[in-house]
C-alpha cells in the first residue's frame, strides 16, 4: 500500500510548512484521500478552511507521520470528504457555515455551528448579510409504531454545558439520539484572523477550560514549528508537569462524576478532595488553579528564579496513598458495575473509522495517544504506558482514566526528578519575514488537539485552526446510546465528557 | 467501602472556614436589592446555573463549590434543575448569540423575586470574546444582572464570597 506521503507526493510541496508536510493537490487527489479514509488507510486529524481553500489534515499511522493536504476552490466548491468518509461531515458542514466553501455530494448539507443568529453569514469567507428566513433545523427523522420525540436542552438540569439532544424513543429504549451542537459557538477562530500571537494564545487557552493546558501547548507548538524556534529545555519539562496536572484533576473529576450519575456519591465526594488537591497544588506552584495563559508560544510563563515543587511532591504522596483505595471500591461495588458494566458500548470497528483518541478510544482497542505515536518532547524520553481495552462500556472507560490516573502519578514523579532547578523558561520569538505555517498535536486529558496556524509578516495570525477531540467523539455518544434506557443517557454522556465549548468554538 | 467510611468518621474533615461575603459584590448588591424581598427569601437560596457560552473553566469552579472543602450547601446554598425553583440565576460566558434566546427563556421561567448573579470575566461583558460577530456580549446584555464576580475563572473562594452577599443582605 502507498504511503500517505507517496499518495501527495504529486501535489505541490508548501516550503514555509512545519513540522510536517503540506502538499497542494488537485480534486481527483483530494477525493483519492477520502476514499482512501474510507479504506482505513489513514486517520482523519482535521479538515478546515479558508475563503478560497480546504485543508486536511491526515496520519498515516503506520508510517507514524501526519500530513495536511490542501486544495483551492476558485469556484467555491470542493469535493465532499464526508461522500466517502462519514466522520468527516461534521467537520466540513461547520467549514461550510464558516467558509461559504459548499462540499459538492455532500451526504448531509445542513447548516451546523450556524444557528441563523449570528448578524452575517460566512464570517471566515466573503463575509455575507445574515439570511433573514432561517428555517427550522430539519431534524432527522425515526418513524414507527410507539416511537415518541425527547428533546433535552440546551440548558441542562445540572451545572454543564449548553447542547440539544434529540431522543427517540420507544418507550424507556432509546432507538435513536441526534445531537445538535453550535450553542456556545464564539467565533474563536475570526477573533485570532489578524490577532498577535499572545492574544490568540489566550484565546487558544479559553476554547475549552479544562483543556487550557493542552490547548496552549498545541497552539505555542504550532507557532514555535512556524519560527523554528526551540525553547527553552526548563520549559519543556514545566509544559509537561502542568499538563499532567491538567489530566489528573480532570480524570479525578470525572471519575467521581460518572460514579456520581450511577447514583454513588461518596466516589465524588473523595475523588473531588483529590481534583481539589491537584488545583491547589497548582495554584501554589503557578499562580492559577487550572493553569490559564502559563503555557505560551516561546515558553512557559512562571515567576523567575526556582520553582518550589513542594506542593506538587505532597499532592503525589497523597494522592498516590488514597487513589488505591478508591480503585478499589469502585471494582467491589457490585451496585455500580452493575450500572457501568456493558453500558453504552462503541464498538472497536466503529471507534477505528471514527480515528477517535483519548479515553474514549482506548476503551474501544484504538491505542493512539500523541504522546507516544507522535511523541513530542518530553515525552519521547519519559517512561509510560497507553491503557487500552476492548469492551468499550462506560466501565472500560472508567477503567482507561484508573490507568491514567496511575500513570501520571508516576509521569509527574519523572518529571520532577528530570526538571532544571533553574533557567530560562521562556525565548522572545523571531521576527516573521514572510509567511510561515505551522502545525501542533498535543494530547490533552479528553484525547489528541490540533493546531494549524499561519504567521503573516509582522507576527500576525493569518489563520488559525483549532481542532477538538470531541469532534470525533460526539457522534460516537450518539451510536453509544442506542437501545439503552434513556435514563442511563447521563451516565454514558458523562464516561465520554465531550467538550461542547471545544466543539463549538 | 467500610475502612472508608470509618476513617472518614476519625479524621478530620476538610470543609474549611467561610469566606468574607465579597465587600464589592455587597455594596452592588446594596444598591438593587430592596429589603422587603430579601425577607421573603430567608437564609437559603436555590441556584441554577445557566452556560450562557462560557469555556467551561467557570463551570468547573462552580462544581468545586460542592467539594469537601467549599461544601456550599452548609450555607443553604443549593443547585437546582430547574429554573422555575430557583432564587438565583448563576450565569457564565459571553452570551452566546446562539444561547441569547434560551438564556432570556431561563430567566422568564424563573420566578421572581429572583437575582442573577453573572460569574467570571466574559459575563461581566465578553472578555475576550467582546468583539465577536457570535456574541452578545457580557449578561447583562441579556437579562439585568445584580452582582458580578469577577475572575477568569472566579476561585470557589470568590464564588462563595459573591453568593454570601447575597444571602447576607438578605438577613
Ligand atoms: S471567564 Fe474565563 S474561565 Fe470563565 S468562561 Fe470566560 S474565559 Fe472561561
Amino acid at each position: 500500500m502507498a504511503t500517505l506521503l507517496d499518495t501527495i507526493a504529486g501535489g505541490h510541496l508548501v516550503e514555509a510548512h512545519r513540522p510536517y508536510p503540506r502538499r497542494i493537490v488537485d480534486a481527483p487527489l483530494w477525493q483519492a484521500l477520502g476514499a482512501g479514509l474510507h479504506e482505513g488507510h489513514w486517520r482523519l486529524l482535521g479538515l478546515w478552511g479558508e475563503p478560497a481553500a480546504v485543508h486536511m489534515a491526515l496520519l498515516d499511522e503506520a508510517a507514524g507521520l501526519p500530513a495536511v493536504a490542501s486544495l483551492a476552490c476558485p469556484d467555491g466548491t470542493f469535493p465532499s470528504v464526508a461522500q466517502y468518509h462519514p466522520p468527516a461531515s461534521r467537520l466540513e458542514r461547520a467549514l461550510c457555515d464558516l467558509t461559504g466553501l459548499a462540499a459538492t455530494a455532500a451526504p448531509d448539507a445542513r447548516p451546523w455551528l450556524d444557528h441563523g443568529r449570528w448578524d452575517l453569514r460566512h464570517p471566515l469567507g466573503q463575509r455575507l448579510p445574515a439570511a433573514t428566513e432561517v428555517p427550522p433545523y430539519a431534524f432527522l427523522t425515526a418513524d414507527g409504531e410507539g416511537l415518541h420525540q425527547i428533546p433535552v436542552g440546551p440548558v441542562h438540569a445540572g451545572i454543564i454545558e449548553p447542547g440539544h439532544f434529540r431522543f427517540t424513543a420507544n418507550g424507556e429504549a432509546v432507538v435513536r439520539l441526534e445531537q445538535r451542537l453550535g450553542y456556545v459557538h464564539k467565533g474563536i477562530e475570526a477573533l485570532m484572523t489578524g490577532a498577535s500571537i499572545e492574544r490568540a494564545a489566550r484565546l487558544a487557552g479559553r476554547t475549552s477550560g479544562d483543556s487550557t493546558v493542552a490547548y496552549a501547548w498545541a497552539l505555542a507548538r504550532a507557532v514555535e514549528a512556524a519560527l523554528g524556534a526551540t525553547v527553552p529545555e526548563r520549559a519543556v519539562w514545566l509544559r509537561a508537569l502542568m499538563a499532567e496536572l491538567e489530566r489528573l484533576a480532570n480524570h479525578f473529576g470525572d471519575i467521581g462524576a460518572i460514579c456520581n450519575d450511577a447514583a454513588f456519591a461518596l466516589m465524588l465526594a473523595h475523588c473531588g478532595v483529590l481534583r481539589e488537591q491537584v488545583l491547589r497544588a497548582a495554584n501554589a506552584c503557578f499562580g492559577h488553579r487550572l493553569m490559564m495563559d502559563r503555557v505560551v508560544p516561546g515558553g512557559v510563563e512562571v515567576a523567575p528564579g526556582p520553582l518550589d515543587t513542594t506542593p506538587i511532591r505532597n499532592l503525589i504522596d497523597v494522592a498516590t496513598k488514597a487513589f488505591p483505595a478508591l480503585v478499589k471500591l469502585y471494582d467491589n461495588k457490585a451496585s455500580l458495575q452493575d450500572r457501568t458494566v456493558g453500558t453504552g458500548i462503541v464498538r472497536p470497528a466503529l471507534a477505528r473509522q471514527y480515528g477517535c483518541g483519548g479515553y474514549v478510544g482506548r476503551a474501544s482497542g484504538l491505542a493512539f495517544d500523541a504522546r507516544r505515536q507522535l511523541a513530542y518532547p518530553p515525552y519521547d524520553g519519559l517512561r509510560f504506558e497507553v491503557p487500552v481495552l476492548r469492551e468499550g462500556d462506560v466501565n472500560a472507560r472508567v477503567w482507561i482514566r484508573i490507568r491514567e490516573v496511575e500513570q501520571s502519578l508516576a509521569l509527574v514523579g519523572q518529571i520532577l526528578k528530570a526538571l532544571p532547578p533553574d533557567g530560562l523558561t521562556r525565548i522572545p520569538l523571531a521576527e516573521v519575514d514572510g509567511p510561515s505555517e505551522g502545525v501542533g498535536l498535543v494530547e490533552g486529558f479528553r484525547g489528541d488537539i490540533l493546531a494549524w496556524v499561519r504567521l503573516d509578516a509582522g507576527a500576525r495570525v493569518g489563520r488559525c485552526h483549532l481542532r477538538d477531540p470531541s469532534w470525533f467523539q460526539w457522534p460516537l455518544l450518539e451510536a453509544a446510546i442506542e437501545g439503552n434506557i434513556v435514563a442511563d443517557f447521563p451516565l454514558c454522556n458523562k464516561s465520554f465528557n465531550c467538550s461542547y465549548s471545544g466543539h463549538d468554538l | 467501602m467500610q475502612k472508608l467510611l470509618l476513617e472518614s468518621l476519625i479524621k478530620a474533615p476538610f470543609t474549611e472556614p467561610a469566606p468574607q461575603a465579597d465587600t464589592v459584590a455587597l455594596a452592588e448588591l446594596a444598591t438593587r436589592v430592596d429589603r422587603a424581598a430579601r425577607a421573603r427569601l430567608g437564609r437559603s437560596l436555590s441556584i441554577r446555573q445557566v452556560d450562557a457560552g462560557s469555556c467551561n473553566g467557570c463551570e468547573l469552579e462552580i462544581h468545586a463549590l460542592g467539594n469537601a472543602f467549599y461544601d456550599l450547601e452548609r450555607f443553604g446554598l443549593r443547585f437546582v434543575a430547574s429554573p422555575r425553583h430557583a432564587d438565583v440565576l448563576l450565569v457564565t460566558g459571553p452570551v452566546t448569540r446562539n444561547m441569547r434566546e434560551a438564556l432570556q427563556r431561563t430567566y422568564d421561567a424563573t420566578p421572581g423575586p429572583k437575582w442573577v448573579v453573572a460569574a467570571g470575566a466574559c459575563a461581566r461583558d465578553g472578555g475576550l470574546f467582546a468583539d465577536s460577530y457570535a456574541c452578545v456580549g457580557g449578561v447583562g446584555a441579556v437579562i439585568p444582572v445584580d452582582i458580578h464576580i469577577p475572575g477568569c475563572p472566579p476561585t470557589p473562594t470568590a464564588l462563595l464570597g459573591g453568593l454570601l452577599a447575597l444571602l447576607t443582605k438578605s438577613a
